[in-house]
């Protein structure tokens, strides 16, 4: 376990760019766990795998970083309403499912409209880093809407950084222009490279004047998105994949997927759940084809490690989100809102702002890594050393165990085994306290989310939802309130193992867990 | 010969807009509409008509 970790002070970042690369090349980011040496946090704070340059670029994004998306905020415009291919996932008369609520069509904007929005956000936001056009539709299939507003913004924003999120159809023909716009981020959603597994997921694709269908759609897809990627990496743009798991169909496959896209040079893979429920309307929904459980995208996600970098805190946003990744601000930005606005758009005040943010969140880290540098964890007789459980966490932010149960509205899901503490994803679920009282009604759905978990670390919990979990096997545990969440994730772990050794519980394997279907819309608190 | 998109299906998300040859349609009241004096169904411009062809709701737009 390393205790002599090297770390710049906080005067020395301030010296800039240079030092931060530094301290993540002396310390590969966030290998806080110990023991293994493994990253903690896939990419949450510079894996050994990540050069420092691309470290650079999404430290500040918290939609690539699982520890930048409690400090910094993402924001996307929906200017892009047009799709050029059909996906049985999406139903377009309702929005896409899978990148926003559905049922609810979200506003859509024109490019001045969309730069008004986001000059007005960033002044009320300082923390919003990052801009994404991601749909409803497919950026790149609407390029003037899409380039227009990067265009502006590119003058008025300098700061901000632009992402745009594409199926890939129309990619390889507008490489060019996203390099102009200094677009340093882009999403391509695969699904598939054999166009035998493309055609259960793409019922047509409209290319060069003409809809095609079947295997020949899926293949020009597959040949279109490849092109895309490696001509997005000859020149250096941070390429994301973004993969909707669909079991039976692509969930094998997606570890192929995996190998091809990380060959290609895109740097973090995001394997998400298919949402599918019927009133969705999408073709998977009506034809009953079901999500996957958390074990199965944790297996498929767990398959894929040692691959492209995973991302695992995916919340799968509205298309219109405003905000920190566990809030959403948009009905605060409405057009008539905007409209109403006196909007100072401040560099200078911004970049101080982010500035102290980084700095805070630096001092944050450190105190993690000491925090951790203390914990130890003992060989004990008749435990199996490989063992390992899943906890679920509630938390506020800043790295710890600081959330009531009764005020979560996600846990997140550490995987703990013998001197290491892995975040592996989040589970959404319902606020259990409501006005101050507990709704009974909402327990079994969040034992339901977190039904593979041995143990969940809260700051505090009711008599009540702490007795019905002991019932259903889960452990719950409040004794490492605002403790780290590793630390306190590796103590109880201790504890546990403590216990099992002594005889006091016996260890019992625990089931499945239930996804929750819907993309990501909780409020700001 | 011209084509009609029905309003009530018109799911507003302007990818037959751009396709149009004869720039034929345009946005009204959140939804489209086409132009029936310069629609030509893309005869002798393309294998099919580019709308129906781009359009995501099946049975949206058809011939009057």
């Amino acid at each position: 376990m390393s205790t002599n970790t090297t770390f710049v002070s906080l005067s020395g970042l301030k010296k800039g760019r240079q030092a931060v690369s530094e301290v993540i090349e002396l310390e590969g980011g966030c290998s806080t766990s110990g023991g293994s040496g493994k990253s903690s946090c896939g990419s949450s704070a510079g894996p050994e795998d990540m050069p420092p340059e691309i470290w650079e670029k999404i430290k500040n994004h918290p939609c690539y970083s699982e520890e930048a998306h409690h400090h910094f905020a993402r924001m996307h415009v929906a200017v892009a309403p047009a799709c050029n291919i059909q996906c049985n996932y999406c139903n377009r008369k309702y929005d896409c499912s899978n990148e926003s609520r559905p049922g609810v069509v979200s506003q859509k904007l024109t490019p001045d409209q969309a730069v008004k929005k986001v000059l007005a956000v960033a002044s009320e936001i300082p923390q919003m880093t990052v801009l994404g056009i991601a749909g409803p539709g497919d950026s790149l299939a609407n390029p003037k809407k899409t380039f227009d507003t990067m265009r502006q913004l590119a003058e008025t924003a300098p700061d901000i950084k632009l992402c745009i999120s594409t199926n890939g159809l129309a990619l390889p023909d507008l490489v060019d222009e996203i390099c102009k716009y200094n677009i340093d981020h882009v999403t391509i959603t695969i699904n598939m490279v054999d166009p035998a597994v493309g055609e259960k997921i793409y019922p047509w694709i409209f290319y060069n004047h003409k809809r095609y269908t079947g295997y020949e759609a899926a293949k020009i897809l597959h040949e279109r998105q490849m092109l895309g990627l490696e001509m997005l990496t000859a020149r250096g743009v941070l390429t994301k994949i973004n993969s909707v798991l669909i079991p039976g169909i692509n969930d094998e496959h997606l570890i192929e997927v995996n190998r091809e896209v990380k060959k290609r040079g895109a740097f973090l893979h995001n394997i998400m759940p298919l949402i599918s429920e019927p009133e969705h309307g999408t073709v998977f929904g009506l034809t009953g084809q079901r999500g996957p459980t958390a074990q199965e995208l944790k297996a498929v996600q767990d398959a894929c490690m040692g691959g492209a970098n995973l991302m695992r805190h995916c919340r799968q946003c509205r298309a219109d989100a405003v905000g920190l990744l566990g809030e959403d601000r948009s009905e605060e930005f409405t057009l008539d809102k905007i409209e109403a606005m006196d909007i100072h758009y401040d560099l200078d005040k911004r970049r101080a702002y982010q500035e102290k943010v980084e700095q805070e969140r630096q001092a944050q880290h450190q105190a993690k890594v000491d925090a951790l540098s203390a914990a130890f964890d003992e060989q004990l007789a008749g435990v199996d050393a490989d063992m390992k459980v899943l906890v679920a966490v509630a938390t506020e932010g800043h790295g710890k165990v600081n959330q009531h149960f009764g005020h979560a509205t996600e846990f997140q899901i550490y995987e703990v085994g013998q001197g290491q503490a892995l975040f592996v994803g989040h589970r959404r679920v319902d606020l259990y306290c409501q006005g101050g009282y507990g709704e009974d009604e909402q327990l079994p759905s969040i034992v339901n989310a977190i039904n593979d978990c041995h143990a969940v670390l809260v700051s505090k919990i009711g008599a009540c939802p702490r007795d019905e979990l002991k019932a259903a096997g889960i452990e719950p545990v409040d004794e490492y309130a605002h403790e780290f969440i590793e630390k306190a994730a590796l103590n109880w772990f201790a504890d546990y193992r403590q216990r099992i050794a002594s005889g006091q519980v016996v260890h019992v394997p625990r089931g499945d867990a239930r996804i929750r279907q819907g993309a990501y819309t909780a409020e700001a608190a | 010969m011209a084509l009609k998109i029905i309003a009530s299906m018109c799911s507003g998300c302007s990818a037959c807009e751009p396709e149009c040859p004869n720039v034929a349609i345009r946005e009204k009241g959140g939804t489209f509409v086409i132009d029936p004096k310069k629609c030509t169904e893309c005869e002798g411009q393309f294998d099919s008509p580019q709308c129906i062809a781009v359009c995501p709701v099946d049975g949206c737009i058809k011939k009057v």
